[in-house]
Protein backbone atom coordinates (compact mmCIF):
# COMPACT_ATOMS: atom_id res chain seq x y z
CA UNK A 1 0.00 0.00 0.00
CA UNK A 2 1.46 3.39 -1.18
CA UNK A 3 1.05 6.27 0.95
CA UNK A 4 -0.25 9.95 -0.02
CA UNK A 5 2.78 11.93 -0.88
CA UNK A 6 0.64 15.24 -0.89
CA UNK A 7 -1.34 17.00 1.55
CA UNK A 8 -4.66 18.86 0.09
CA UNK A 9 -4.96 22.16 2.43
CA UNK A 10 -1.09 23.44 2.54
CA UNK A 11 -1.49 22.95 -0.92
CA UNK A 12 -4.04 24.95 -1.46
CA UNK A 13 -2.14 27.27 0.57
CA UNK A 14 1.06 27.45 -1.36
CA UNK A 15 -1.59 27.90 -4.75
CA UNK A 16 -2.96 30.85 -3.37
CA UNK A 17 0.48 32.75 -2.35
CA UNK A 18 1.26 32.38 -5.70
CA UNK A 19 -1.30 33.13 -7.67
CA UNK A 20 -0.35 36.07 -9.49
CA UNK A 21 -4.17 37.22 -10.40
CA UNK A 22 -2.42 39.46 -13.08
CA UNK A 23 -1.21 36.97 -15.05
CA UNK A 24 -3.34 36.09 -17.84
CA UNK A 25 -4.58 40.10 -18.29
CA UNK A 26 -3.40 40.75 -21.53
CA UNK A 27 -1.19 44.09 -22.21
CA UNK A 28 -3.66 46.88 -24.07
CA UNK A 29 -0.98 46.71 -26.62
CA UNK A 30 -1.35 43.11 -27.75
CA UNK A 31 -5.00 43.03 -27.59
CA UNK A 32 -5.16 46.07 -29.94
CA UNK A 33 -2.46 44.36 -32.64
CA UNK A 34 -4.49 41.34 -32.05
CA UNK A 35 -8.23 43.02 -32.88
CA UNK A 36 -6.28 45.26 -35.90
CA UNK A 37 -5.04 41.75 -37.28
CA UNK A 38 -8.88 40.21 -36.51
CA UNK A 39 -10.32 42.89 -38.94
CA UNK A 40 -7.19 42.84 -41.57
CA UNK A 41 -7.85 38.90 -41.68
CA UNK A 42 -11.93 39.45 -42.00
CA UNK A 43 -11.33 41.70 -44.44
CA UNK A 44 -9.17 39.56 -46.53
CA UNK A 45 -11.35 36.18 -46.50
CA UNK A 46 -14.24 38.26 -47.33
CA UNK A 47 -12.61 40.03 -50.14
CA UNK A 48 -11.64 36.71 -51.24
CA UNK A 49 -15.16 34.79 -51.49
CA UNK A 50 -15.92 38.37 -53.63
CA UNK A 51 -13.03 37.52 -55.97
CA UNK A 52 -14.73 33.74 -56.08
CA UNK A 53 -18.45 34.80 -56.84
CA UNK A 54 -17.40 37.13 -59.35
CA UNK A 55 -16.98 35.26 -62.22
CA UNK A 56 -19.55 32.86 -61.02
CA UNK A 57 -22.10 35.68 -60.65
CA UNK A 58 -21.18 37.30 -63.87
CA UNK A 59 -21.36 34.02 -65.83
CA UNK A 60 -24.97 33.59 -64.61
CA UNK A 61 -25.88 36.63 -65.70
CA UNK A 62 -24.14 36.85 -68.93
CA UNK A 63 -25.73 33.50 -69.94
CA UNK A 64 -29.15 34.73 -68.53
CA UNK A 65 -29.43 37.84 -70.20
CA UNK A 66 -27.87 36.62 -73.63
CA UNK A 67 -30.10 33.37 -73.82
CA UNK A 68 -33.42 34.61 -72.22
CA UNK A 69 -34.35 36.51 -75.44
CA UNK A 70 -34.60 33.52 -77.91
CA UNK A 71 -35.84 31.17 -74.79
CA UNK A 72 -39.26 30.70 -75.66
CA UNK A 73 -41.82 27.41 -75.64
CA UNK A 74 -40.95 26.99 -79.17
CA UNK A 75 -37.47 26.91 -78.20
CA UNK A 76 -37.73 24.29 -76.59
CA UNK A 77 -40.48 21.81 -78.53
CA UNK A 78 -38.40 21.82 -81.46
CA UNK A 79 -35.78 20.53 -83.53
CA UNK A 80 -33.23 22.04 -86.22
CA UNK A 81 -35.12 20.33 -89.10
CA UNK A 82 -35.55 22.49 -91.96
CA UNK A 83 -33.16 25.72 -90.42
CA UNK A 84 -31.54 27.56 -93.38
CA UNK A 85 -29.57 30.02 -92.58
CA UNK A 86 -31.01 32.82 -90.28
CA UNK A 87 -34.31 32.26 -92.24
CA UNK A 88 -37.39 31.30 -89.81
CA UNK A 89 -38.25 27.56 -89.88
CA UNK A 90 -41.99 26.43 -91.40
CA UNK A 91 -43.02 25.41 -87.91
CA UNK A 92 -42.22 29.31 -87.11
CA UNK A 93 -39.37 30.12 -85.10
CA UNK A 94 -35.75 29.31 -85.48
CA UNK A 95 -34.99 25.83 -84.47
CA UNK A 96 -34.41 24.71 -80.98
CA UNK A 97 -33.08 22.52 -78.77
CA UNK A 98 -35.69 19.57 -78.31
CA UNK A 99 -33.51 17.16 -79.39
CA UNK A 100 -30.32 18.15 -77.60
CA UNK A 101 -32.80 18.29 -73.88
CA UNK A 102 -33.74 14.36 -74.99
CA UNK A 103 -30.19 13.46 -75.91
CA UNK A 104 -28.44 15.21 -73.05
CA UNK A 105 -31.07 13.52 -70.65
CA UNK A 106 -30.86 10.22 -72.19
CA UNK A 107 -27.03 10.09 -72.20
CA UNK A 108 -26.75 11.46 -68.90
CA UNK A 109 -29.67 8.91 -67.38
CA UNK A 110 -27.50 5.71 -69.17
CA UNK A 111 -24.46 7.35 -67.70
CA UNK A 112 -26.04 7.48 -64.19
CA UNK A 113 -27.24 3.65 -65.03
CA UNK A 114 -23.82 2.24 -65.44
CA UNK A 115 -21.98 4.45 -63.70
CA UNK A 116 -23.95 4.59 -59.59
CA UNK A 117 -24.40 0.74 -59.46
CA UNK A 118 -20.73 0.30 -60.32
CA UNK A 119 -19.57 3.08 -57.99
CA UNK A 120 -21.43 2.40 -55.04
CA UNK A 121 -20.57 -1.38 -55.06
CA UNK A 122 -16.85 -0.49 -56.03
CA UNK A 123 -17.05 1.56 -52.55
CA UNK A 124 -19.24 -1.52 -50.51
CA UNK A 125 -16.31 -3.68 -51.92
CA UNK A 126 -13.71 -1.42 -50.24
CA UNK A 127 -15.04 -0.36 -47.22
CA UNK A 128 -17.01 -3.41 -46.33
CA UNK A 129 -14.85 -6.15 -47.68
CA UNK A 130 -11.22 -5.23 -48.80
CA UNK A 131 -10.57 -2.52 -46.10
CA UNK A 132 -7.14 -1.74 -46.48
CA UNK A 133 -5.76 -5.06 -48.47
CA UNK A 134 -3.49 -4.24 -51.15
CA UNK A 135 -6.14 -5.26 -53.30
CA UNK A 136 -8.19 -2.60 -52.14
CA UNK A 137 -4.93 -0.10 -51.58
CA UNK A 138 -4.62 -1.05 -55.78
CA UNK A 139 -8.40 -0.21 -56.92
CA UNK A 140 -7.83 2.92 -54.49
CA UNK A 141 -4.90 4.33 -56.32
CA UNK A 142 -6.32 3.11 -59.79
CA UNK A 143 -9.78 5.13 -58.65
CA UNK A 144 -7.62 8.25 -57.87
CA UNK A 145 -5.70 7.90 -61.23
CA UNK A 146 -9.46 7.23 -63.28
CA UNK A 147 -10.18 10.95 -61.91
CA UNK A 148 -7.45 12.52 -63.63
CA UNK A 149 -7.97 11.27 -66.92
CA UNK A 150 -8.95 14.09 -69.33
CA UNK A 151 -12.19 13.62 -70.75
CA UNK A 152 -11.68 12.99 -74.71
CA UNK A 153 -9.65 10.36 -73.29
CA UNK A 154 -12.76 8.67 -72.21
CA UNK A 155 -14.11 9.44 -75.07
CA UNK A 156 -11.34 7.74 -77.28
CA UNK A 157 -12.27 5.09 -75.07
CA UNK A 158 -15.84 4.57 -76.04
CA UNK A 159 -15.25 4.96 -79.16
CA UNK A 160 -12.68 2.62 -79.19
CA UNK A 161 -15.20 0.04 -77.47
CA UNK A 162 -17.62 0.41 -79.76
CA UNK A 163 -15.92 0.43 -82.85
CA UNK A 164 -14.06 -3.22 -81.61
CA UNK A 165 -17.55 -4.36 -80.65
CA UNK A 166 -19.74 -3.07 -83.77
CA UNK A 167 -17.00 -2.02 -86.44
CA UNK A 168 -15.73 1.00 -87.04
CA UNK A 169 -17.84 4.20 -87.59
CA UNK A 170 -20.43 3.63 -84.66
CA UNK A 171 -22.27 6.19 -83.26
CA UNK A 172 -24.93 6.25 -80.83
CA UNK A 173 -25.83 7.57 -77.74
CA UNK A 174 -25.12 4.62 -75.64
CA UNK A 175 -21.65 5.11 -76.33
CA UNK A 176 -21.81 8.60 -75.37
CA UNK A 177 -23.26 7.03 -72.07
CA UNK A 178 -20.35 5.16 -71.46
CA UNK A 179 -17.50 7.25 -72.27
CA UNK A 180 -19.40 9.68 -69.37
CA UNK A 181 -19.39 6.76 -67.13
CA UNK A 182 -16.41 6.28 -67.16
CA UNK A 183 -16.09 9.73 -66.14
CA UNK A 184 -18.38 9.53 -63.15
CA UNK A 185 -17.22 6.07 -61.94
CA UNK A 186 -14.36 7.43 -59.87
CA UNK A 187 -15.98 10.34 -58.67
CA UNK A 188 -19.01 8.42 -57.43
CA UNK A 189 -16.83 5.52 -56.10
CA UNK A 190 -14.73 8.03 -54.22
CA UNK A 191 -17.58 9.89 -52.89
CA UNK A 192 -19.50 6.76 -51.22
CA UNK A 193 -16.41 5.47 -50.03
CA UNK A 194 -16.20 8.66 -47.55
CA UNK A 195 -19.72 8.50 -46.99
CA UNK A 196 -19.60 4.38 -45.78
CA UNK A 197 -16.15 4.96 -44.00
CA UNK A 198 -18.62 7.71 -41.91
CA UNK A 199 -21.31 5.11 -40.86
CA UNK A 200 -20.39 4.02 -37.25
CA UNK A 201 -19.51 1.02 -36.85
CA UNK A 202 -21.53 0.53 -34.26
CA UNK A 203 -24.43 0.05 -36.62
CA UNK A 204 -22.70 -2.88 -38.39
CA UNK A 205 -22.35 -4.54 -35.00
CA UNK A 206 -26.00 -3.83 -33.59
CA UNK A 207 -27.33 -5.51 -36.91
CA UNK A 208 -25.34 -8.59 -36.71
CA UNK A 209 -25.75 -8.98 -33.15
CA UNK A 210 -29.57 -9.09 -34.40
CA UNK A 211 -28.45 -12.59 -36.05
CA UNK A 212 -28.98 -10.08 -39.59
CA UNK A 213 -26.55 -11.38 -42.43
CA UNK A 214 -23.69 -9.47 -44.15
CA UNK A 215 -25.29 -8.76 -47.41
CA UNK A 216 -28.53 -7.13 -45.28
CA UNK A 217 -26.39 -5.47 -42.85
CA UNK A 218 -24.57 -4.05 -45.51
CA UNK A 219 -27.94 -3.11 -48.22
CA UNK A 220 -30.32 -2.33 -45.39
CA UNK A 221 -28.13 -0.24 -42.67
CA UNK A 222 -24.99 0.73 -43.82
CA UNK A 223 -26.11 1.97 -47.71
CA UNK A 224 -29.67 3.04 -46.21
CA UNK A 225 -27.88 5.17 -43.49
CA UNK A 226 -25.10 6.34 -45.94
CA UNK A 227 -27.82 6.91 -48.57
CA UNK A 228 -28.18 10.84 -48.59
CA UNK A 229 -24.34 11.00 -48.98
CA UNK A 230 -24.47 8.44 -51.85
CA UNK A 231 -26.90 10.64 -53.52
CA UNK A 232 -25.57 13.83 -53.41
CA UNK A 233 -22.16 12.56 -54.43
CA UNK A 234 -23.92 10.88 -57.47
CA UNK A 235 -25.82 14.07 -58.11
CA UNK A 236 -21.84 16.22 -58.28
CA UNK A 237 -20.96 13.33 -60.50
CA UNK A 238 -23.47 13.93 -62.72
CA UNK A 239 -23.34 17.80 -62.81
CA UNK A 240 -19.35 16.91 -63.46
CA UNK A 241 -20.60 15.34 -66.65
CA UNK A 242 -23.26 16.83 -68.10
CA UNK A 243 -21.41 19.47 -69.75
CA UNK A 244 -18.86 17.70 -71.55
CA UNK A 245 -18.60 18.18 -75.05
CA UNK A 246 -15.46 16.54 -76.76
CA UNK A 247 -15.97 12.52 -75.44
CA UNK A 248 -19.95 13.28 -76.53
CA UNK A 249 -18.93 15.00 -79.96
CA UNK A 250 -16.65 11.80 -80.48
CA UNK A 251 -18.98 9.14 -79.65
CA UNK A 252 -22.57 10.10 -79.67
CA UNK A 253 -22.23 12.58 -82.84
CA UNK A 254 -24.33 15.13 -84.06
CA UNK A 255 -27.90 15.17 -85.46
CA UNK A 256 -30.34 17.87 -85.98
CA UNK A 257 -33.38 15.85 -86.00
CA UNK A 258 -34.78 14.37 -82.48
CA UNK A 259 -33.77 10.42 -81.65
CA UNK A 260 -35.35 9.13 -78.87
CA UNK A 261 -33.68 5.87 -79.35
CA UNK A 262 -30.61 5.74 -76.98
CA UNK A 263 -29.16 2.54 -78.72
CA UNK A 264 -28.76 3.58 -82.52
CA UNK A 265 -27.95 6.93 -84.05
CA UNK A 266 -26.79 10.01 -83.39
CA UNK A 267 -27.75 12.00 -80.74
CA UNK A 268 -27.14 15.73 -80.06
CA UNK A 269 -26.61 17.24 -76.30
CA UNK A 270 -27.19 20.41 -75.03
CA UNK A 271 -23.32 21.36 -74.87
CA UNK A 272 -22.64 19.45 -78.15
CA UNK A 273 -25.41 21.94 -79.74
CA UNK A 274 -24.14 25.10 -78.63
CA UNK A 275 -20.59 24.16 -79.41
CA UNK A 276 -21.98 24.11 -83.14
CA UNK A 277 -24.23 27.28 -83.06
CA UNK A 278 -21.61 29.00 -81.14
CA UNK A 279 -18.93 27.28 -84.38
CA UNK A 280 -21.60 28.68 -87.28
CA UNK A 281 -20.22 32.25 -85.89
CA UNK A 282 -23.34 33.89 -87.79
CA UNK A 283 -26.04 32.77 -90.14
CA UNK A 284 -26.26 33.34 -94.26
CA UNK A 285 -28.65 36.19 -95.07
CA UNK A 286 -29.36 36.90 -98.92
CA UNK A 287 -29.94 40.44 -99.60
CA UNK A 288 -33.58 39.65 -100.29
CA UNK A 289 -34.10 37.82 -96.96
CA UNK A 290 -36.05 40.31 -95.51
CA UNK A 291 -36.33 40.93 -91.42
CA UNK A 292 -37.67 38.02 -90.49
CA UNK A 293 -33.83 36.26 -91.24
CA UNK A 294 -31.53 37.17 -88.42
CA UNK A 295 -27.74 36.73 -88.82
CA UNK A 296 -26.71 36.35 -85.33
CA UNK A 297 -29.28 33.81 -84.57
CA UNK A 298 -26.21 30.85 -84.04
CA UNK A 299 -25.10 32.88 -80.99
CA UNK A 300 -28.48 33.49 -79.77
CA UNK A 301 -29.41 29.82 -80.04
CA UNK A 302 -26.30 28.97 -78.52
CA UNK A 303 -26.59 31.37 -75.68
CA UNK A 304 -30.40 29.51 -74.85
CA UNK A 305 -29.00 26.82 -75.14
CA UNK A 306 -26.06 27.09 -72.39
CA UNK A 307 -28.93 28.67 -70.08
CA UNK A 308 -31.45 25.69 -70.53
CA UNK A 309 -28.45 23.17 -69.81
CA UNK A 310 -28.03 25.32 -66.46
CA UNK A 311 -31.43 25.14 -65.45
CA UNK A 312 -31.47 21.26 -66.28
CA UNK A 313 -28.52 21.20 -63.53
CA UNK A 314 -30.02 23.11 -61.57
CA UNK A 315 -33.40 20.81 -61.58
CA UNK A 316 -31.15 17.72 -60.89
CA UNK A 317 -29.89 19.43 -57.89
CA UNK A 318 -33.25 19.77 -56.36
CA UNK A 319 -34.13 16.37 -57.12
CA UNK A 320 -31.12 15.21 -55.31
CA UNK A 321 -31.42 17.49 -52.86
CA UNK A 322 -35.17 16.52 -52.06
CA UNK A 323 -34.26 12.67 -52.22
CA UNK A 324 -31.71 13.70 -49.49
CA UNK A 325 -34.08 15.04 -47.49
CA UNK A 326 -36.85 12.60 -47.61
CA UNK A 327 -34.05 9.54 -46.47
CA UNK A 328 -32.39 12.56 -44.52
CA UNK A 329 -30.71 10.69 -41.27
CA UNK A 330 -32.41 11.91 -37.96
CA UNK A 331 -29.58 13.29 -35.84
CA UNK A 332 -31.67 15.57 -33.61
CA UNK A 333 -32.21 14.91 -29.69
CA UNK B 1 -36.36 -19.11 -20.71
CA UNK B 2 -32.64 -18.27 -20.27
CA UNK B 3 -29.87 -21.07 -21.14
CA UNK B 4 -26.60 -22.04 -19.59
CA UNK B 5 -23.25 -21.44 -21.26
CA UNK B 6 -20.30 -23.39 -20.71
CA UNK B 7 -16.91 -22.79 -21.59
CA UNK B 8 -14.37 -24.63 -22.07
CA UNK B 9 -10.01 -23.97 -22.53
CA UNK B 10 -11.14 -20.63 -24.47
CA UNK B 11 -8.22 -19.35 -25.97
CA UNK B 12 -9.06 -15.88 -28.25
CA UNK B 13 -6.54 -14.71 -31.26
CA UNK B 14 -6.37 -11.31 -32.50
CA UNK B 15 -4.85 -12.48 -35.78
CA UNK B 16 -1.64 -13.68 -34.48
CA UNK B 17 -2.02 -12.42 -30.89
CA UNK B 18 -3.51 -14.46 -28.14
CA UNK B 19 -5.60 -11.87 -26.16
CA UNK B 20 -7.17 -13.85 -23.94
CA UNK B 21 -5.66 -17.57 -22.39
CA UNK B 22 -7.38 -20.88 -21.09
CA UNK B 23 -10.66 -19.27 -20.16
CA UNK B 24 -12.77 -21.88 -18.56
CA UNK B 25 -16.72 -20.26 -17.05
CA UNK B 26 -20.05 -21.85 -16.09
CA UNK B 27 -22.42 -19.27 -17.00
CA UNK B 28 -25.82 -20.46 -15.02
CA UNK B 29 -28.86 -20.41 -16.68
CA UNK B 30 -31.31 -17.60 -15.43
CA UNK B 31 -28.39 -15.52 -13.47
CA UNK B 32 -26.76 -12.28 -13.75
CA UNK B 33 -22.43 -12.92 -14.13
CA UNK B 34 -20.68 -10.21 -14.37
CA UNK B 35 -17.11 -9.90 -16.16
CA UNK B 36 -14.76 -7.08 -14.09
CA UNK B 37 -11.08 -6.28 -14.73
CA UNK B 38 -8.81 -3.91 -15.05
CA UNK B 39 -8.48 -2.32 -18.70
CA UNK B 40 -7.28 -4.89 -21.77
CA UNK B 41 -7.59 -8.01 -19.65
CA UNK B 42 -9.97 -9.39 -22.33
CA UNK B 43 -13.68 -9.01 -20.84
CA UNK B 44 -15.07 -7.87 -23.79
CA UNK B 45 -13.14 -9.96 -26.12
CA UNK B 46 -14.18 -12.59 -23.95
CA UNK B 47 -18.24 -11.77 -23.92
CA UNK B 48 -18.10 -10.86 -27.24
CA UNK B 49 -16.43 -14.65 -28.46
CA UNK B 50 -19.96 -15.69 -26.13
CA UNK B 51 -21.87 -14.48 -29.41
CA UNK B 52 -18.96 -15.11 -31.59
CA UNK B 53 -19.07 -11.05 -32.81
CA UNK B 54 -15.60 -11.36 -31.86
CA UNK B 55 -14.55 -12.89 -35.52
CA UNK B 56 -15.90 -10.19 -36.91
CA UNK B 57 -12.48 -8.55 -36.56
CA UNK B 58 -10.32 -9.44 -39.45
CA UNK B 59 -8.02 -12.30 -38.25
CA UNK B 60 -9.94 -12.56 -35.07
CA UNK B 61 -10.64 -16.39 -34.34
CA UNK B 62 -10.68 -18.52 -31.34
CA UNK B 63 -9.74 -21.83 -30.18
CA UNK B 64 -11.87 -24.06 -27.14
CA UNK B 65 -15.00 -24.39 -26.58
CA UNK B 66 -18.35 -22.24 -26.15
CA UNK B 67 -21.01 -24.85 -24.98
CA UNK B 68 -25.22 -23.18 -25.11
CA UNK B 69 -26.63 -25.52 -23.21
CA UNK B 70 -24.49 -28.17 -24.79
CA UNK B 71 -23.89 -27.67 -28.14
CA UNK B 72 -20.80 -25.99 -29.11
CA UNK B 73 -21.05 -22.74 -30.99
CA UNK B 74 -17.98 -22.96 -32.49
CA UNK B 75 -18.87 -26.68 -33.47
CA UNK B 76 -18.35 -27.30 -38.01
CA UNK B 77 -21.94 -26.33 -39.64
CA UNK B 78 -23.00 -23.80 -36.91
CA UNK B 79 -24.25 -20.62 -38.53
CA UNK B 80 -23.13 -17.80 -36.63
CA UNK B 81 -25.91 -15.80 -38.01
CA UNK B 82 -28.18 -18.07 -35.71
CA UNK B 83 -25.89 -17.57 -32.98
CA UNK B 84 -26.22 -14.58 -32.65
CA UNK B 85 -30.29 -14.99 -32.38
CA UNK B 86 -30.23 -17.22 -29.67
CA UNK B 87 -27.20 -14.66 -28.12
CA UNK B 88 -28.37 -11.04 -28.09
CA UNK B 89 -25.77 -8.30 -27.45
CA UNK B 90 -26.29 -4.63 -26.12
CA UNK B 91 -23.16 -2.79 -26.36
CA UNK B 92 -20.84 0.14 -24.77
CA UNK B 93 -22.93 3.10 -26.48
CA UNK B 94 -26.51 3.10 -27.01
CA UNK B 95 -26.69 2.22 -30.59
CA UNK B 96 -30.42 2.78 -32.75
CA UNK B 97 -30.27 2.96 -36.31
CA UNK B 98 -30.27 6.45 -36.65
CA UNK B 99 -33.12 5.84 -40.08
CA UNK B 100 -35.47 4.04 -38.32
CA UNK B 101 -38.15 5.27 -35.98
CA UNK B 102 -38.14 3.91 -32.42
CA UNK B 103 -41.30 1.33 -33.21
CA UNK B 104 -38.87 0.41 -36.58
CA UNK B 105 -36.27 0.23 -34.21
CA UNK B 106 -37.70 -2.62 -31.46
CA UNK B 107 -39.10 -4.57 -34.73
CA UNK B 108 -35.26 -4.30 -36.77
CA UNK B 109 -34.01 -8.10 -35.85
CA UNK B 110 -37.18 -9.07 -37.76
CA UNK B 111 -37.63 -6.72 -40.62
CA UNK B 112 -33.89 -6.73 -41.12
CA UNK B 113 -34.10 -10.58 -41.71
CA UNK B 114 -37.00 -10.00 -44.80
CA UNK B 115 -39.01 -11.89 -41.95
CA UNK B 116 -43.14 -11.42 -42.94
CA UNK B 117 -44.94 -10.12 -39.63
CA UNK B 118 -48.76 -9.14 -39.89
CA UNK B 119 -49.56 -5.66 -38.36
CA UNK B 120 -51.12 -6.67 -35.34
CA UNK B 121 -48.49 -9.44 -34.79
CA UNK B 122 -45.89 -6.01 -35.13
CA UNK B 123 -47.85 -4.13 -32.58
CA UNK B 124 -47.85 -6.66 -29.99
CA UNK B 125 -43.87 -7.34 -30.54
CA UNK B 126 -43.01 -3.62 -30.01
CA UNK B 127 -45.58 -3.58 -27.44
CA UNK B 128 -44.12 -6.72 -25.65
CA UNK B 129 -40.14 -5.77 -26.12
CA UNK B 130 -40.81 -2.22 -24.58
CA UNK B 131 -42.67 -3.06 -21.67
CA UNK B 132 -39.63 -5.60 -20.86
CA UNK B 133 -37.47 -2.99 -21.43
CA UNK B 134 -39.13 -0.34 -18.60
CA UNK B 135 -39.44 1.68 -21.65
CA UNK B 136 -43.35 1.29 -22.92
CA UNK B 137 -44.79 4.25 -20.77
CA UNK B 138 -42.38 6.46 -21.86
CA UNK B 139 -42.39 6.13 -25.72
CA UNK B 140 -46.17 4.68 -26.26
CA UNK B 141 -47.47 7.78 -27.65
CA UNK B 142 -44.21 8.59 -29.72
CA UNK B 143 -43.42 5.17 -31.39
CA UNK B 144 -43.14 6.62 -34.83
CA UNK B 145 -40.42 9.32 -34.03
CA UNK B 146 -36.64 8.72 -34.48
CA UNK B 147 -35.04 6.65 -32.00
CA UNK B 148 -32.38 8.77 -32.00
CA UNK B 149 -34.51 11.50 -30.42
CA UNK B 150 -34.47 9.63 -27.14
CA UNK B 151 -32.00 10.33 -24.11
CA UNK B 152 -28.75 8.10 -23.69
CA UNK B 153 -30.55 6.13 -20.96
CA UNK B 154 -34.47 5.49 -22.98
CA UNK B 155 -31.83 4.49 -25.93
CA UNK B 156 -30.25 1.93 -24.50
CA UNK B 157 -33.55 0.65 -22.98
CA UNK B 158 -34.32 0.63 -27.12
CA UNK B 159 -31.26 -1.15 -27.71
CA UNK B 160 -32.42 -3.48 -24.86
CA UNK B 161 -36.06 -3.87 -25.95
CA UNK B 162 -34.53 -4.39 -29.77
CA UNK B 163 -32.10 -7.26 -28.75
CA UNK B 164 -34.95 -8.89 -26.45
CA UNK B 165 -37.58 -8.34 -29.63
CA UNK B 166 -35.76 -11.62 -31.18
CA UNK B 167 -36.23 -13.81 -28.40
CA UNK B 168 -32.79 -14.55 -27.17
CA UNK B 169 -32.03 -17.34 -24.39
CA UNK B 170 -29.40 -15.11 -23.59
CA UNK B 171 -28.01 -11.22 -23.24
CA UNK B 172 -24.46 -10.15 -23.79
CA UNK B 173 -24.37 -6.60 -22.00
CA UNK B 174 -20.74 -4.83 -22.91
CA UNK B 175 -21.03 -1.73 -20.41
CA UNK B 176 -23.87 -1.28 -21.14
CA UNK B 177 -24.24 1.75 -18.70
CA UNK B 178 -21.04 3.50 -18.67
CA UNK B 179 -22.12 6.02 -21.29
CA UNK B 180 -25.03 6.72 -18.76
CA UNK B 181 -25.92 9.27 -16.01
CA UNK B 182 -26.96 7.73 -12.75
CA UNK B 183 -30.65 7.78 -12.73
CA UNK B 184 -30.28 6.33 -16.43
CA UNK B 185 -27.56 3.44 -15.02
CA UNK B 186 -30.56 3.15 -11.89
CA UNK B 187 -33.05 2.04 -14.72
CA UNK B 188 -31.14 0.14 -16.39
CA UNK B 189 -30.09 -1.96 -13.39
CA UNK B 190 -33.77 -2.58 -12.70
CA UNK B 191 -34.47 -3.91 -15.80
CA UNK B 192 -31.59 -6.33 -15.84
CA UNK B 193 -32.91 -7.43 -12.28
CA UNK B 194 -36.20 -8.20 -14.28
CA UNK B 195 -34.60 -9.56 -17.19
CA UNK B 196 -32.75 -12.47 -15.51
CA UNK B 197 -36.42 -14.38 -15.23
CA UNK B 198 -36.26 -14.92 -19.24
CA UNK B 199 -33.02 -14.39 -19.91
CA UNK B 200 -29.50 -15.31 -18.71
CA UNK B 201 -27.23 -12.28 -18.10
CA UNK B 202 -23.16 -11.72 -19.28
CA UNK B 203 -22.61 -8.20 -18.19
CA UNK B 204 -18.79 -6.49 -18.25
CA UNK B 205 -18.64 -3.43 -16.02
CA UNK B 206 -16.25 -1.43 -14.95
CA UNK B 207 -17.75 -0.28 -12.20
CA UNK B 208 -17.44 -2.37 -9.09
CA UNK B 209 -20.78 -1.52 -7.22
CA UNK B 210 -22.43 -2.41 -9.89
CA UNK B 211 -21.42 -5.72 -10.19
CA UNK B 212 -22.17 -5.97 -6.40
CA UNK B 213 -25.40 -4.79 -7.12
CA UNK B 214 -26.65 -6.91 -10.11
CA UNK B 215 -24.96 -10.32 -10.31
CA UNK B 216 -25.41 -13.73 -8.92
CA UNK B 217 -21.79 -14.40 -10.24
CA UNK B 218 -19.05 -12.69 -10.65
CA UNK B 219 -15.46 -13.32 -12.80
CA UNK B 220 -12.45 -11.55 -12.47
CA UNK B 221 -10.10 -11.07 -15.15
CA UNK B 222 -6.47 -10.05 -15.14
CA UNK B 223 -3.76 -10.13 -16.92
CA UNK B 224 0.06 -10.55 -15.97
CA UNK B 225 1.58 -7.57 -17.80
CA UNK B 226 0.61 -4.98 -21.16
CA UNK B 227 1.01 -6.95 -24.04
CA UNK B 228 0.46 -10.42 -22.17
CA UNK B 229 -2.96 -12.51 -22.71
CA UNK B 230 -5.34 -11.89 -20.34
CA UNK B 231 -7.06 -14.59 -18.07
CA UNK B 232 -9.75 -15.68 -16.18
CA UNK B 233 -8.14 -14.99 -12.32
CA UNK B 234 -10.85 -15.81 -10.36
CA UNK B 235 -14.60 -16.91 -10.42
CA UNK B 236 -17.03 -16.98 -7.26
CA UNK B 237 -21.07 -16.09 -6.49
CA UNK B 238 -20.67 -11.88 -6.36
CA UNK B 239 -21.27 -12.39 -2.18
CA UNK B 240 -17.51 -14.06 -1.81
CA UNK B 241 -16.32 -12.37 -4.16
CA UNK B 242 -16.77 -8.88 -2.67
CA UNK B 243 -16.55 -9.54 0.55
CA UNK B 244 -14.66 -12.55 1.16
CA UNK B 245 -12.60 -13.13 -2.13
CA UNK B 246 -10.15 -15.97 -1.83
CA UNK B 247 -8.01 -15.20 -4.13
CA UNK B 248 -5.22 -12.41 -3.61
CA UNK B 249 -5.22 -10.04 -6.76
CA UNK B 250 -9.23 -10.23 -6.75
CA UNK B 251 -8.66 -8.82 -3.29
CA UNK B 252 -6.18 -6.16 -3.84
CA UNK B 253 -8.38 -5.14 -7.27
CA UNK B 254 -11.86 -4.77 -5.04
CA UNK B 255 -10.25 -2.53 -2.49
CA UNK B 256 -8.26 -0.35 -5.05
CA UNK B 257 -4.77 -1.48 -4.19
CA UNK B 258 -4.44 -2.44 -7.67
CA UNK B 259 -1.03 -2.44 -9.64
Amino acid sequence: MTTLECNPPMDAQRMLADLDLDHFRPSRSTANARRRKDRLMRALFTAAFAVALIPLASVLWTTLTHGIGRLDLGFLTHNMTGVIGGNPTAAGGYGGVLHAIVGTLEITFGAMAISIPIGVMCAVHLIEYARDNALAKTIRLLVDVMSGIPSIVAGLFALSLFSMIFGPGTFNGLEGSVALALLMIPTVCKSSEEMLKVVPDALREASLALGVTKQRTITKVVLRTALPGIVSGSILAIARVIGETAPLLMTAGYVVTTNVNLFSGQMTTLPVYVYQEYSKLSANCPANAGDMCVPTIPMERAWSAALVLIVIVLILNLIGRIVARICAVHTER
Amino acid sequence: MGQQIDVNHLNVYYGGFLAVEDVNLHIAANQVTAFIGPSGCGKSTVLRSLDRMHEITPGAHVTGEVLLEGRDLYAKGVDPVAVRRDVGMVFQRPNPFPTMSIRQNVLAGVRLNNKKIAKSDADDLVEWALRGANLWNEVKDRLDHPGIGLSGGQQQRLCIARAVAVHPSVLLMDEPCSALDPISTLAVEDLINELKRDYTIVIVTHNMQQAARVADYTAFFNLKAVGQPGHLEYFADTSTMFNDPQNEEAERYISGRFG
